[in-house]
């Protein structure tokens, strides 16, 4: 057998489905930003994350990734501080 | 040696083997094969964990979860319950799952008949598994040995044949082989690839058209270039055991113009009929088919290179054309002028007698059909 | 050109971004949320469905724990197998084994292996993402489509509704397995699926965990409102979250104020043709009913 049959883990991150956006794209006000993780919570894609870093009201704020951001806009949707805009995207 | 049912005889060495998980679900004629491996079991005289499963589907979809964990399995089954799970052995097949099934080969509905034919069996030609076909009990349970060596190097699925009731149910005397001797010859084993925490691997990914060709033609070459292990497998087999397998077998008169080509038990009568033609003078060669995947063309062309009539026996028919046996006889002999007559007979469990062969062996000369259903 | 950030993401998560998995996709979500919860000592079994053919495109796969996908219907018996090894080796308490399959896989066609499983006791969680129709293969029915949806085999019409058939009560059924762990959850309420996965996996034995994963396509939703259409399904009563221990309900989603049904169906295209003509209102009254069955039924409110 010289094919392997299994696949090694986590491999589907070299696809960048950034493309996969059409209209909107979120962005997030680190400002406003609370810190609760929800946004990292509903991401389909797993790709809202904490930065690690403080705001000036001493919270850890988040991020997401663009490279695979679909522009779904659940970030947006569930964020109770709403800190997350959904922005029309120049291409 | 034990004198012991077949039956007997493959759950004790099946045992000898070592599985760690065995699953099934009954059905006549295996059905004494997993009462016993269950009694072993309740008797404390065995080691793996036995599954109740409620299907042949669920049962050999066990064994393949446990086969991916990378243990040694076990399950064995009959007739409808193939059928049942069919779709499972064209997945294990693909998946390289290294596995041994034993099929008490029996007819299939319908008519409801649970007596012996092979139809069970040959209908799963295409799924990727290697088929063997026993002649008698102490073949079945040597092919077994064999089986779990060849699956666990080649990353293939092995299905061991005997046909229902007449090996199954039949009593004659067996060498059970040790757990001692039998490591020696199949050593722990060592999976290629399994679900691992640790190396934690994916199985059973989609494959778009970019790939599936490619996956499907390494099975395909594997299955052809697993001859060569097999063989090289069975020469180690006797060093141990001292029994000759072999892919076939030929047997009678090297130079017999008639020779007759069969699979499992009924070659025990055509042999019969070849001994005993033999004492009036008359010629009859007797070609034993043990391995119908793969299936070792250049050994059938080789053993048949002084045959001129050449009757296949097949207890199975693909409705339509002829005997499966005889196709791949067919195909194996093309274009060798030679005459091929496919024999379809023994269907759900039909008397395959020896009056039946000699008429055979006299009549295939003025024989003008390519098929002929022999049931009386 | 999307704005340059200095962070990156760490992928930390035990599935990866690069999935096939439509934006917005309920699915996704619970897949990620269960196995992050469960951890990286977790072996999954994977019907076919969305959750495999999404994830797992040849040579690539976004899972990052043991993952096996064999057929259609039967990733509880290869969980069965998987949790025979286990056994054999003493490791049952130290990795979890989970089945995971979408409604068709659970509700029809593996129902006979999900039921022979839970009757062994094997300590396997089984997971249902519950889109209610075969969505994978486009929107057909299946036995979890609801009363009055419109799917491509129950196709709404001048002589049709959509499904006339209830939703099978899969719950039930688990519940007569007497499961020591029975419970439903959504995506729409993300932390109750994180709590609900691990409360479950400390349980040993034979687990369900029904997640209603709303489906963007097949239901005809924006992608944003996965969450919205979730909320309003349980705050109308129309998909209760339940949880059962040993047979008693031990937890429940209340509601503070019910939402009506139409609420709940106005914003989905597999149920606008119940807008569209005068008999619809008398199917959606239909639905309250079922609303407000679940909602006396658990005592929601």
């Amino acid at each position: 057998m010289k094919i392997p049959i299994t696949v090694k883990p986590g491999t589907t991150a070299r696809v960048k489905t950034g493309n996969w956006r059409e209209l909107y794209v979120p962005e997030i006000d680190y400002e406003k930003c609370i810190g609760c993780s929800m946004c990292e919570k509903i991401c389909p894609e797993g790709i809202c994350f904490s930065t690690g870093e403080k705001n000036s009201k001493g919270k850890i704020f988040f991020e997401k990734d663009l490279d695979y951001c679909k522009g779904c806009g659940l970030c947006a949707e569930i964020c109770p501080a709403k800190a997350i805009e959904m922005k029309r995207e120049e291409k | 040696m034990k004198i012991l049912e077949g039956s007997r005889a493959i759950a004790e060495t099946i045992n000898n083997i070592g599985p760690e998980v065995v699953s099934a679900y009954p059905i006549t004629p295996q059905t004494h094969i997993v009462e016993d491996l269950a009694k072993l079991k309740a008797d404390g005289l065995a080691d793996y964990e036995y599954v109740r499963a409620e299907s042949e589907f669920a049962a050999i979809s066990i064994v393949e979860g446990a086969a991916a964990m990378g243990v040694r399995t076990y399950t064995a089954t009959s007739s409808q319950g193939l059928l049942l799970m069919t779709e499972v052995l064209f997945n294990v097949a693909g998946m390289r799952l290294p596995m041994v099934l034993t099929c008490a080969n029996r007819a299939v509905s319908a008519p409801i008949n649970i007596w012996n034919d092979q139809q069970d069996a040959v209908t799963m030609r295409d799924s990727g598994w290697l088929m063997w076909f026993g002649e008698d009990n102490q073949e079945v349970c040597d092919l077994h040995i064999l089986a779990y060596k060849v699956a666990e190097k080649l990353a293939l699925p092995v299905m061991v044949n005997l046909d229902g009731f007449v090996l199954t149910h039949v009593v004659e005397p067996v060498e059970i082989e040790s757990p001692a001797k039998i490591k020696k010859f199949l050593p722990r084993y060592k999976p290629q690839a399994v679900l691992d925490v640790k190396k934690p691997l994916t199985f059973g990914a989609f494959a778009t058209p970019a790939h599936y060709f490619e996956i499907r033609q390494e099975l395909h070459d594997d299955i052809v270039s697993s001859q060569k292990v097999i063989k090289s497998e069975m020469k180690k087999f006797k060093e141990i055991f001292g029994r000759q397998l072999g892919l076939i077998e030929y047997y009678g008169d090297k130079n017999a113009e008639i020779v007759i080509v069969a699979m499992g038990s009924v070659i025990g009568t055509i042999k019969d009929v070849a001994d005993k033609l033999k004492k009036f003078g008359k010629k009859i060669g007797v070609l034993k088919v043990v391995s119908l995947r793969p299936f070792p063309d250049e050994e059938i062309i080789k053993a048949l290179i002084k045959a001129k009539n050449i009757a296949v026996i097949d207890k199975s028919v693909s409705l339509g054309t002829e005997g499966i046996l005889a196709t791949e006889i067919r195909r194996a002999l093309y274009g060798d002028k030679k005459k091929v007559v496919s024999y379809v007979m023994g269907l759900g469990g039909r008397d395959i007698t020896e009056k039946m062969i000699e008429g055979i062996y006299s009549g295939i000369k003025k024989e003008n059909k390519k098929v002929v259903l022999a049931g009386k | 050109m999307p704005q340059k950030s200095k962070y990156k993401a760490p992928l930390a998560h035990l599935v990866n971004p690069g999935h096939s998995a439509c934006a917005g996709c309920g699915m996704i979500i619970a897949s990620r949320l269960v196995l992050d919860a469960a951890g990286k000592n977790t072996i999954v079994t994977n019907a076919t469905g969305c959750s495999e053919v999404t994830t797992t495109q040849y040579p690539m796969t976004a899972f990052k724990i043991p993952w096996i996908h064999s057929l259609f219907e039967n990733p509880a018996s290869l969980a069965s197998g998987i949790s025979a090894v286990l056994r054999k080796r003493g490791q049952e308490d130290k990795i979890n084994v989970i089945a995971i399959g979408g409604d068709g896989a659970t509700f029809d066609i593996g129902l006979g292996n999900i039921s022979g499983m839970w009757e062994r006791g094997d300590n396997v969680l089984y997971v249902c993402y519950d889109n209610e129709a075969y969505q994978n293969t486009g929107y057909q029915s299946s036995g979890a489509t609801p009363l009055n949806a419109h799917t491509t085999t129950t196709p709404a019409g001048t002589k049709s509704f959509g499904s006339q058939l209830p939703k099978k009560n899969m719950i039930e059924i688990a519940l007569a397995h007497n499961l020591p762990y029975v419970a439903t959850a959504t995506v729409g309420y993300p932390l109750d699926v994180i709590d609900k996965v691990k409360k479950t996996l400390a349980i040993k034995g034979p687990k369900y965990l029904q997640i209603y994963c709303p489906c963007v396509p097949g239901w005809g939703i924006e992608p944003k409102d996965t969450v919205k259409v979730s909320k309003l399904a349980v705050n109308s009563g129309f998909y209760p979250i339940v949880e059962f221990i040993n047979g008693q309900l031990a937890r429940k989603m209340t509601i503070s104020k019910q939402e009506p049904v139409e609420n709940f169906l106005k914003i989905q295209k597999r149920f606008k043709h119940l807008f569209a003509s005068p008999g619809g209102q008398k199917e959606i009254a239909r639905l309250q009913v079922i609303a407000d069955y679940n909602i006396k039924k658990f005592g929601l409110i």
